[in-house]
């Protein structure tokens, strides 16, 4: 995922998209699973994909382009090598959400809804992960930790700053952990 | 999950013995995945079913794990840590002694938690957490899709309205429009082709009934869809899901696909002329999107955008053709409702509000988690009685019902009557039943502002009125908590929240500013101490506090120096530390880290007095 715009002319990654499209476009108003779909396999929206999802569907870009910027689940940038989110819902944000995002702003540098510089770590916040009675919540690559503080985030998020390695993004289905036992 | 999605009845083959452990969301954040795994290694070769179900309700207890035996009661056991496990199996499960330290609510004894469950009644709740969510047979064993036969076979579509008329069932999304009229509307529409949707798009932050509701027991709301789709005429339905519950929606697909096995969705259902079919539509994440239309438009695949109403989607809803959207809870309350009559439900709740409600409890309360009361209960009995209490020993300051479309209602009127009628004539909400506990260390302002902020972002931009004025609230808003406000700001924060529900079209814009309105009505001295006396009452706004260390407690360790992000802490090992309130993020670290209570914060006037220390 170092350079996505080396992928994007790969005809092999095409395949994928014509195979959502295939899959979904008998459907009426398929859009928004396609472009679930395509996000799901790549990580992200770029230009190209719109144009091409928009060659084989026939709903212009520009329509696709604004439905892909009113829904929030949709990104337009690449993912980092690891994916936070932040529940910024009503319970974690009474029990300190913001603390615990700039935590994670410190440590990766990542500003909410963008990847860091070095391309390490995605910050999102998101609306609410219906974990409310064990708030502060944040996940990790998909990994569920419940009530978070500045201090466990300092301490699960070093490893990974210091980690050189290219760490896989897990696409098999949630784990979900405990961030309690992070803090011995 | 799936190689265990075995039956949950006890009497299979010899085994006398249920382990059921509660794998929600929750419960899987809490860590009772681990939990499971560590029970199917100890129970291998002993007559025991392991089996797992949704939500048992108790999140604060998380994981749980029920024992049940055929004929030694029910246990259930709270905040089970891995390591508990092998003692489990060995004085209970083997021995027979349940561990009463540890066991928080059980059929045989009364347990300081048993409040919880026993104050609630669960009509809709009342299998969730014990059936096995993804095992259809689960669902049958307690008399699952006996209502959609019972109708099929001996009710006509107009005596299934009828019944649900007559049980006063109102929308449970947050409305309250009578469940009854609305498919009688969708019935009486001209044409063939109907559709019933489901909305679960639970956009609601601090919300999470419907997220339990389909995780825990997702055929009961099939089932209720079904009723809904012979009741209207319509075949096809759709459920709309938040992208954000991956496992309320696998569960569903789970669910979907065996009732399709077992005949109970398809073509000629249970051998009649009745055929349905329901298709699951992923919601991107627009808070707009629970709107009606908004959530019409999305399923059609197209931004979420309310139009005006009429014509309402009974007459012309998804693909232009007549369509009745309710809440999951709401499709949930129907089987019972067709199993036992429309005035057996409307013996529960008021004259106006029939029927229990789920809320999910969150906040500041001892025993949070997932309840069903009746309507009509009082706050104070949801927070005392079954809530327990403030979980931090504060006092309460205020309860938020209704999300970002909801009041705050203070302590005061905490006596208040929970239906639909008593919350709006105090300026609140039923809402879809998120209710948030805050105690006396939350800020009103900040309240009203988190709610903006959410609101301003997530409205769609249509209507001049909500978009732009949901900006300018949140301006004033923030400056106010930056110790910016000026005099006439709480005015015109009045004036411009008429005018925002005045103007706008959809029911997101019309309650955009009850959060603001409602923080201003009863707490009006919390935003003029912002204001005049640049004080943050509750100490939580940034540019209203300092921190301070005491010198007096200070043992000069060096930690909270150590643990800074910004390096504004200095001092010598064994000397009182200072801080750089230049360099000072506010960001609390020092506070937590902090063994020995050296460090305070301060607003108002007392700050001033410790910038010049």
């Amino acid at each position: 995922m170092s350079n996505p715009d080396s992928l994007k002319f790969s005809a092999e990654n095409f395949d994928a998209i014509d195979q959502i499209v295939n899959k979904y476009n008998s459907d009426k108003g398929a859009a928004i699973m396609i472009l679930q779909q395509v996000q799901a396999t790549y990580g992200y929206i770029g230009q190209s994909m719109l144009e091409r999802i928009s060659q084989l569907t026939g709903i212009p870009t520009s329509e696709l382009f604004s439905i892909v910027t009113f829904y929030s689940q949709f990104r337009l940038e690449p993912l980092g090598e690891n994916f936070i989110q932040v529940c910024h819902g009503t319970a974690c944000h009474l029990a300190g959400a913001e603390r615990i995002s700039e935590a994670v702003q410190h440590v990766t540098e990542a500003k909410p809804g963008h990847t860091s510089p070095d391309g390490k770590f995605t910050l999102e916040h998101v609306a609410c992960l219906g974990c409310c009675s064990h708030g502060p919540i944040m996940t990790l690559n998909n990994e569920t930790f419940a009530r978070m503080t500045p201090e466990k985030v300092k301490k699960m998020l070093k490893q990974k700053v210091e980690d050189k390695g290219f760490v896989e993004q897990s696409q098999s289905q949630s784990r979900l952990t405990e961030g309690r036992e992070l803090s011995e | 999950m799936n190689e265990h999605a075995n039956s949950t009845s006890a009497n299979t083959s010899g085994v006398t013995t249920v382990v059921n452990v509660g794998l929600a969301s929750c419960g899987i954040a809490a860590g009772a995945q681990k939990v499971y795994d560590t029970f199917k290694t100890a129970l291998e070769g002993l007559a025991v079913e392991l089996t797992f179900s949704g939500c048992m309700g108790m999140c604060y207890n998380e994981p749980l794990v029920e024992v049940r035996s055929l004929n030694g009661g029910r246990y259930i056991y709270g905040k089970v840590q891995p390591e508990q496990v092998a003692r489990i199996v060995h004085e209970h499960i083997q021995g027979g002694t349940p561990i009463m330290d540890w066991v928080v609510y059980s059929d045989r004894i009364k347990t300081p938690d048993a409040d919880f469950i026993d104050k609630q009644q669960r009509i809709i709740l009342k299998h969730c957490g014990v059936v096995n969510p993804e095992n259809i047979d689960s669902y049958l064993s307690v008399g699952g899709y006996k209502a959609i036969e019972k109708a099929l076979k001996s009710m006509t579509p107009e005596q299934v309205i009828e019944e649900i008329s007559r049980s006063g069932l109102r929308g449970r999304g947050g409305a309250g429009f009578p469940t009854g009229t609305k498919w009688s509307f969708a019935r009486k529409s001209p044409g063939r082709e109907k559709y019933v949707i489901c909305n679960a798009d639970e956009g609601d932050p601090g919300a999470f009934m419907d997220r339990s509701v389909l995780e825990s027991n997702p055929h009961s709301v099939l089932e209720g869809m079904l009723i809904a789709g012979y009741a209207m005429g319509a075949e096809n339905g759709y459920i709309y899901i938040r992208a954000e519950y991956p496992l309320a929606i696998k569960r569903l697909k789970i669910a979907i696909a065996q009732a399709l096995e077992k005949g109970y969705l398809g073509s000629h259902i249970l051998d009649s002329n009745f055929s349905f079919n329901i298709m699951i539509r992923e919601g991107a994440g627009a808070f707009v999107c629970g709107e009606e239309t908004a959530l019409i438009a999305s399923v059609e695949g197209k931004r979420g955008m309310p139009r005006i109403r009429p014509p309402f989607p009974a007459q012309s809803g998804v693909w232009g053709k007549p369509t009745s959207i309710n809440n999951v809870e709401t499709f949930a309350n129907v089987p019972w409702i067709i199993l036992n009559g429309g005035d057996s439900f409307s013996r529960f709740g008021t004259e106006n509000s029939k029927g229990t409600k789920v809320f999910a409890l969150a906040g500041s309360i001892a025993r949070g988690g997932l309840v069903e009361v009746p309507m009509g209960i009082t706050i104070n009995e949801i927070v005392y009685d079954v809530g327990g209490g403030l979980s931090s020993g504060r006092k309460l300051k205020a309860v938020q019902t209704g999300g970002p479309s909801g009041g705050c209602i203070p302590a005061s009127l905490a006596d208040t009557q929970v239906d639909y009628d008593s919350l709006k004539k105090i300026g609140a909400i039923m809402g879809s039943g998120g209710m948030l506990i805050m105690d006396d260390s939350t800020c009103m302002v900040d309240v009203a502002k988190f709610f903006l902020k959410f609101t301003k972002s997530e409205s769609c931009g249509k209507c001049t009125f909500c978009r732009v004025g949901t900006k300018q609230l949140l301006k004033i808003l923030e400056r106010i908590t930056n110790g910016e406000g000026r005099d006439g700001d709480i005015e015109l924060l009045e004036e411009l929240g008429q005018k925002i529900s005045a103007g706008a079209l959809c029911g997101l814009g019309q309650t955009v500013p009850n959060p603001v309105l409602t923080t201003i009505k009863y707490f009006r001295h919390e935003y003029e101490a912002h204001i005049f006396d640049k004080a943050c009452p509750a100490k939580k706004c940034k540019a209203l506090i300092s921190y301070q260390v005491l010198a007096d407690a200070c043992k000069g360790c060096g930690r909270c120096s150590r643990e800074c992000p910004t390096g504004a802490i200095t001092g010598e090992k064994k000397m009182p530390f200072t801080i750089n309130q230049e360099m000072c993020a506010r960001c609390g670290l020092c506070i937590s880290v902090c063994k020995f209570n050296a460090i305070t914060v301060t607003t108002g006037k007392e700050r001033g007095e410790v910038k010049g220390v």
